[in-house]
């Protein structure tokens, strides 16, 4: 723990912790790249990747892992990056999409999908279709015909959360058994069947293009509604903004990899127990955080017991659970 | 010309009856105290003049445009709240807190400058705060966090100021310190507003006076002329004798 603590303080407290975080990330793909049941050595991974190297490791680096490690990066800065974003909106440090029930309304329509027996790419449409309807049940039923405050909206999305877990465990229950370990690994989180990373990583740039000039504007939203207000933010449209961005962010990363818990959590609270809460810094280092999370999560899931597969958001939470315990532990 | 006025202004104080309208002008150099019982609905007035919340009815005027037809970013140049109550879920420095007040004078890409810095440091140092620039506001005491509250103000510079119990939580030092900060401002052409709770710091500091009773009654002016004890102890159920020290009228609580 010792060394993380160093790396750790490094990023704290050296003028660039977004630059250590872009080599780390560099390194974290270079990582995914070299390890699976073929591993590649360093020299023969930079042969391949510049374009030569044996035939069969090119297959194997470009075509095999290069687009699974990318979507693995790319929803990872998603889940992140709208975690954060979901944090400034509630005033809530603990919050993320999971806890509002996003994710909730997501596993219900593809494993209802799955139930119907339809395909991979119609349970990816259904998924993200999933999260858009739960978001606008949760920020419809939050707005109610009174005020709509912070409060009010994480209680909707919790309640709703629970809701939709009870309808989970039901679809569960009335599944045939052979469905079963599909459905378990879609709520667990999947890269095995994540196609095409480009989706989830240019949203991840459109977004990031989105809320870097917020930054500031996010800080002062931190400090209350009526406090932004006072300093001249038009309080009512950022927090639409950001709760569909986050929504769409969740919604994107959910059709890529299944229900991934807790990076959105995690990320940015580890970050911040670091970096403080400029907005400015946590928002990208979010992205990268996130992503090579998930990416050194995905590598394990494929590595720890090959060639039989763990499902990835079970690695994100061994992982996560007790650095973010020690982290917290650690904070003053 | 005013630099904040209302127009038949009634506040919106959910299930009390409409009282009278308010019919203020704060013109430059002017400081006013609201003084009222829990309740009465001075916190409410501080935020409907700040256009935070809508007035039941009627109008606020900021150098003559009403609050509607201003956008937000301009307002907060022009106008600072001081508020009770905040917010400090997420961690930040005190430095951090009195820089956010040049928020409404930067854009979106742009980041703090010298000169930003340099407004946010002299509000420290004018608040006694310079020593704890570097404190998270969680480790602060009340008072403390008080005085970081009007550097963030001091730091936006408005023209009008409001704010709400700006003495909540200071020892007798920085309440006076915190009096004279605000004279200073109006001093300088600003406009002050502020909620107290003090009779006697407000007969001390205000130049004119705002009574604001339970059932929406209410009434203004001089401050001499509304420091009488029989309208005072009318807003606050209170018996109280009223004495001269150094020429300012104090006022003590009969049991």
């Amino acid at each position: 723990m010792s060394g993380a603590r160093a790396v750790l303080d490094r990023l704290g407290r050296r003028p660039a912790p977004l630059a250590w975080l872009a080599l780390a990330a560099l390194l974290s793909l270079a990582l995914s790249l070299a390890l699976g049941s073929v591993a590649i050595a360093p020299g023969e991974l930079a042969a391949v990747l510049t374009g030569e190297g044996e035939a069969l490791h090119r297959t194997l680096v470009l075509e095999l892992r290069l687009p699974r490690s990318l979507a693995a990066f790319g929803t990872g800065a998603l889940l992140a990056l709208a975690g954060a974003l979901m944090q400034v909106l509630l005033r809530n440090p603990l919050a993320d999409p999971y806890v509002l029930g996003l994710s909730g309304g997501a596993s219900v329509a593809a494993l209802a999908a799955m139930l119907a027996g339809l395909g991979a790419a119609l349970v990816g449409g259904a998924a993200f279709a999933g999260a858009l309807v739960s978001t606008l049940i949760v920020f419809g039923l939050a707005h109610g015909t009174g005020s709509w405050t912070p409060t009010r909206l994480l209680l909707t999305g919790v309640v709703m959360a629970a809701g939709w877990g009870a309808v989970i465990t039901f679809l569960l229950a009335v599944s045939p058994v052979e469905r079963l370990p599909g459905m378990l690994y879609w709520l667990m989180g999947d890269l095995a069947y994540a196609g095409t990373p480009w989706p989830v990583l240019t949203v991840a740039v459109l977004a990031l293009v989105v809320v870097l000039p917020l930054g500031r504007t996010l800080n002062v939203l931190a400090r209350g509604g009526l406090q932004a207000a006072a300093l001249g933010v038009a309080v009512r449209p950022l927090e639409w903004t950001l709760y569909l961005l986050a929504s769409l962010l969740t919604a994107v990363a959910v059709t890529t990899a299944g229900s991934i818990g807790f990076v959105g959590l995690m990320v940015p609270h580890m970050l911040r127990l670091r970096l403080g809460n400029d907005q400015r810094r946590v928002l990208p280092a979010s992205l990268l955080a996130g992503g090579i999370l998930l990416t050194l999560a995905d590598t394990l899931a494929r590595t720890l017991i090959a060639p039989q597969q763990l499902p990835v958001g079970v690695i994100t939470a061994l992982l996560g659970v007790p650095s973010f315990l020690y982290l917290l532990y650690r904070s003053r | 010309m005013a630099a904040l006025a209302t127009h038949r202004l009634l506040i919106d104080v959910p299930g009390r009856a409409d009282g009278r309208p308010l019919d203020l002008r704060l013109a430059p150099g002017e400081r006013w105290g609201v003084l009222g019982p829990n309740g009465a609905g001075k916190t409410t007035l501080l935020h409907t003049l700040a256009g935070l919340r809508p007035p039941r009815s009627g109008e606020v005027h900021l150098e003559g445009r009403a609050l509607s037809g201003w956008r937000r970013r301009a307002l907060a140049r022009r106008l600072g709240v001081v508020f009770q109550e905040r917010h400090d879920d997420f961690p930040a420095t005190v430095r951090e807190t009195a820089l956010i007040g040049r928020h409404p004078f930067l854009s979106p890409w742009q980041q703090e400058g010298p000169e930003d810095h340099a407004r946010a440091e002299a509000a420290l140092s004018r608040l006694d705060l310079s020593h704890l620039a570097e404190r998270e506001l969680a480790t602060l005491s009340g008072g403390e966090r008080q005085r970081v509250s009007l550097a963030t103000v001091l730091t936006q510079a408005p023209a009008v100021w409001l704010a709400d119990e700006p003495t909540n939580h200071l020892d007798l030092h920085h309440q006076v310190a915190v009096m004279g900060l605000l004279a200073e401002q109006a001093e300088g052409g600003g406009a002050v507003m502020m909620c107290l709770h003090d009779l006697n710091l407000a007969a001390r500091w205000c130049s004119h006076l705002l009574l604001l009773y339970p059932d929406g009654e209410a009434c203004w002016g001089p401050a001499e002329a509304m420091l009488a004890p029989a309208a005072l102890e009318r807003l606050y159920d209170q018996a109280l004798t009223r004495v001269e020290v150094d020429g300012a009228p104090v006022f003590v609580p009969r049991c």
